[in-house]
């Protein structure tokens, strides 16, 4: 399995304050390191603040990496420059998170899904084309003479994902793309996705902050806190075996429908640390129930525990027989959430 | 349409696009409602203005030049004088009427010519300003702001007195002065555009930054020139008749409100109507086009607005 993307030690930095004020740094993305093969979707997740958001641009070189490689099929596009890159940018395309603020509000729906064409000189009819995306995202070919505004978001949302698809990208990264809409919406844009993946042969960069989302769109995902990857693992494996200590109280904190009475998800002592004084060591620690002297010193690497399962903690350990069956003498974590609701298997919720 | 996952029932197909579209007009209809008075009367004046501009020399009974000494400072016909000039005679005895009708071709002239003229120049400047931010907007600001730092009537008046009167360069003048006007104002409103996601979704297809100014912010910015424009019209108006007045605007021959102003102020007791006429017209014009800037600017303004409405 080739990688279609691969993120090498990626950072994105930004430079605060003026020449009166002391400067410092801020990492938004601090050293990451991603695979994604093509027709497989990864989901980056993480509170907000974690750096997700700007992970995906500075993929797309909508944000200038500060270090670090990003490989697209073999090829280095982090130190190209914008013309050189204008080419690669059929290759991949991005969906936002705003469906109101992604479409140009004077802009006719039309012009707006037939701008990449235009941009790209596609050949052929770009209007009998604008109509063919609008009807495979499940609108009208009509729709292309309306303007943004005359849509609700889920419908807006459909557009922004045929200009996306209108250049037939091998990548897309979705940007918190369900976050802004209600549930059944929610779950026919993610169906949507799913079959454009299946018929355009697409892999998505799915960043969300919604765990049970993620649960059922990924393949694989990545968890991102303060601008670095601290576990990444398949979803599966992730939802059924997490290993950090910060996955973990993630996990726990998805409101399970089958725990009844007093639902008590762990809470995580205070806010992330501002990724402006990213703290030494293990970047979790200050917020760590398991803390060592270690954590505090020595910022840990990923380690693969299991099979395509890396975990960047000091005190994790591999499961004894990998995921399937617990019990398990003494667990590298006590178990943190106190509810002892089952999963369902194949997720939905709600 | 797809279903929702899971095999449950097939979810009805979506409503047919273009259903929210009853509510924006609705809220337009309130909106005008409430906005009528000062937006009709800007547009009323407005237009009257255009009309006597264009339709001068047919209006007019006389030349408007044309010196009459044995009928000098006749009053209007209220005040009983001849219908033959309506609004009397000045102190050369040329016709008021004629005089003030042509002078609103200089006023249409002017105010279309210099805003025209510094919008073409303040809008690039404020757009590259604001869109590449850092040094290139640095550098254009302090030129903007020192040359803001100059008061703007003594640099009119500095730069009649070098280029010689004349309606081009009237308005060469005014353009001068007043560009920057343009500049800072679209600047603000890039910085604010620019962070908006579907700039960056057009950067994400390929756009360059050039073509990502004219194709996706200058229409978004289309409501506030025609504001702006109509606002700088009124100031374009006001330093052209004071030009005048002061005798550096257009020629001597040329009939104008400001010089109409100048030449009556010395009959004012025996000729009220000489100064008082063109003073009435330039202040109904420049009220006239504020009327119109304020009127466009609360239907305009994104705030009065509802999202459905944008």
């Amino acid at each position: 399995m080739t990688a279609l993307l691969e993120v090498q030690n990626l950072k994105t930095h930004y430079r605060l304050g003026g020449w009166l004020s002391r400067r410092r740094v801020l990492r938004a993305v601090d050293g990451v390191n991603l695979t994604l093969a093509a027709r497989q979707t990864l989901a980056v997740v993480g509170e907000s603040g974690s750096g997700k958001t700007t992970l995906g641009r500075t993929i797309l070189r909508l944000v200038e990496p500060t270090d670090g490689r990003i490989i697209l099929d073999g090829q280095d596009i982090s130190r190209l420059s914008q013309a050189r890159l204008r080419p690669l940018r059929r290759r991949m395309q991005i969906v936002f998170q705003h469906p109101y603020a992604s479409l140009n509000p004077r802009k006719r729906v039309g012009q707006i899904v037939a701008q990449p064409l235009r941009v790209h000189r596609v050949p052929g009819n770009h209007r009998r084309q604008v109509g063919e995306l609008l009807e495979r995202v499940g609108l009208s070919a009509s729709a292309a003479k309306h303007y943004p505004h005359e849509f609700s978001g889920g419908q807006r949302q459909r557009i922004a994902i045929a200009r996306a698809l209108a250049l037939r990208p091998d990548l897309i990264v979705l940007d918190e793309i369900t976050s802004g809409l209600d549930v059944t919406v929610k779950l026919r844009v993610l169906a949507l996705l799913r079959e454009l993946q299946a018929e355009f042969h697409l892999a998505y960069l799915f960043i969300s902050h919604d765990l049970s989302v993620v649960r059922t769109v990924s393949d694989r995902v990545a968890v991102m806190y303060l601008g670095r990857i601290v576990e990444e693992a398949p979803t599966e494996a992730l939802f059924e075996r997490p290993l950090h200590p910060y996955t973990q109280v993630l996990k726990a904190s998805i409101p399970e429908p089958a725990a009844r009475g007093n639902w008590n998800p762990p809470v995580l002592v205070g806010e992330a640390p501002s990724p402006v004084n990213v703290p030494p060591g293990c970047r979790f620690h200050p917020r760590c129930p398991l803390a060592q002297a270690v954590c505090r010193e020595v910022e840990p690497e990923l380690r693969e525990l299991a099979p395509a399962h890396r975990v960047a903690c000091h005190l994790a350990e591999a499961p004894p027989h990998f995921y399937p069956h617990p019990p398990h003498p003494h667990p590298p974590h006590p178990p943190l959430s106190p509810s002892g609701g089952e999963d369902k298997g194949e997720g939905e919720d709600r | 349409m797809n279903t929702s996952e899971g095999g449950s029932a097939p979810l009805p197909t979506p409503p047919p696009e273009g259903c929210a579209g009853k509510a924006s007009a609705r809220t337009d209809a309130s909106l005008l409602k409430r906005r009528n008075a000062k937006l009709v009367g800007g547009v009323v004046i407005g237009l009257v203005l255009c009309l006597a501009a264009v339709l001068a020399p047919w209006l007019t009974p006389h030349d408007p030049n044309r010196q009459d000494l044995s009928a000098i400072r006749q009053p209007p016909v209220w005040m009983g004088g001849a219908w033959d000039h309506p609004l009397g005679t000045d102190s050369l005895g040329r016709d008021l009427l004629s005089r003030l009708l042509w002078s609103s071709r200089v006023a249409v002239m002017v105010a279309v010519g210099a805003t025209l003229c510094a919008a073409v120049i303040g809008t690039p400047v404020g757009l590259v300003s604001g869109y590449f931010r850092g040094r290139v907007d640095t550098v254009l600001m302090r030129v903007v702001d020192v040359w803001m730092s100059i008061p703007a009537v003594l640099l009119a008046i500095a730069l009649m007195a070098v280029l010689g009167v004349g309606l081009l360069k009237v308005i060469l003048a005014i353009v001068l002065v007043d560009w920057t006007r343009f500049a800072r104002v679209i600047r603000g409103e890039v910085l604010a555009l620019r962070e908006r996601e579907f700039v960056e979704a057009s950067r994400a297809i390929g756009l360059g930054p050039f073509r990502i100014m004219a194709e996706e912010l200058l229409p978004n910015l289309v409501p506030l020139l025609i504001v702006l424009a109509s606002l700088e019209m009124a100031i374009a108006v006001g330093v052209e008749a004071l030009l005048s007045f002061v005798g550096l605007g257009v020629e001597a021959a040329v009939p104008s409100w400001g010089s109409m102003i100048a030449e009556g102020r010395g009959y004012l007791l025996v000729g009220w109507w000489g100064m008082t006429l063109p003073m009435l017209a330039l202040v109904v014009t420049v009220v006239g086009f504020n009327l119109l800037g304020e009127g466009l600017r609360e239907r305009l303004d994104p705030r009065l607005r509802t999202e459905a409405a944008r």
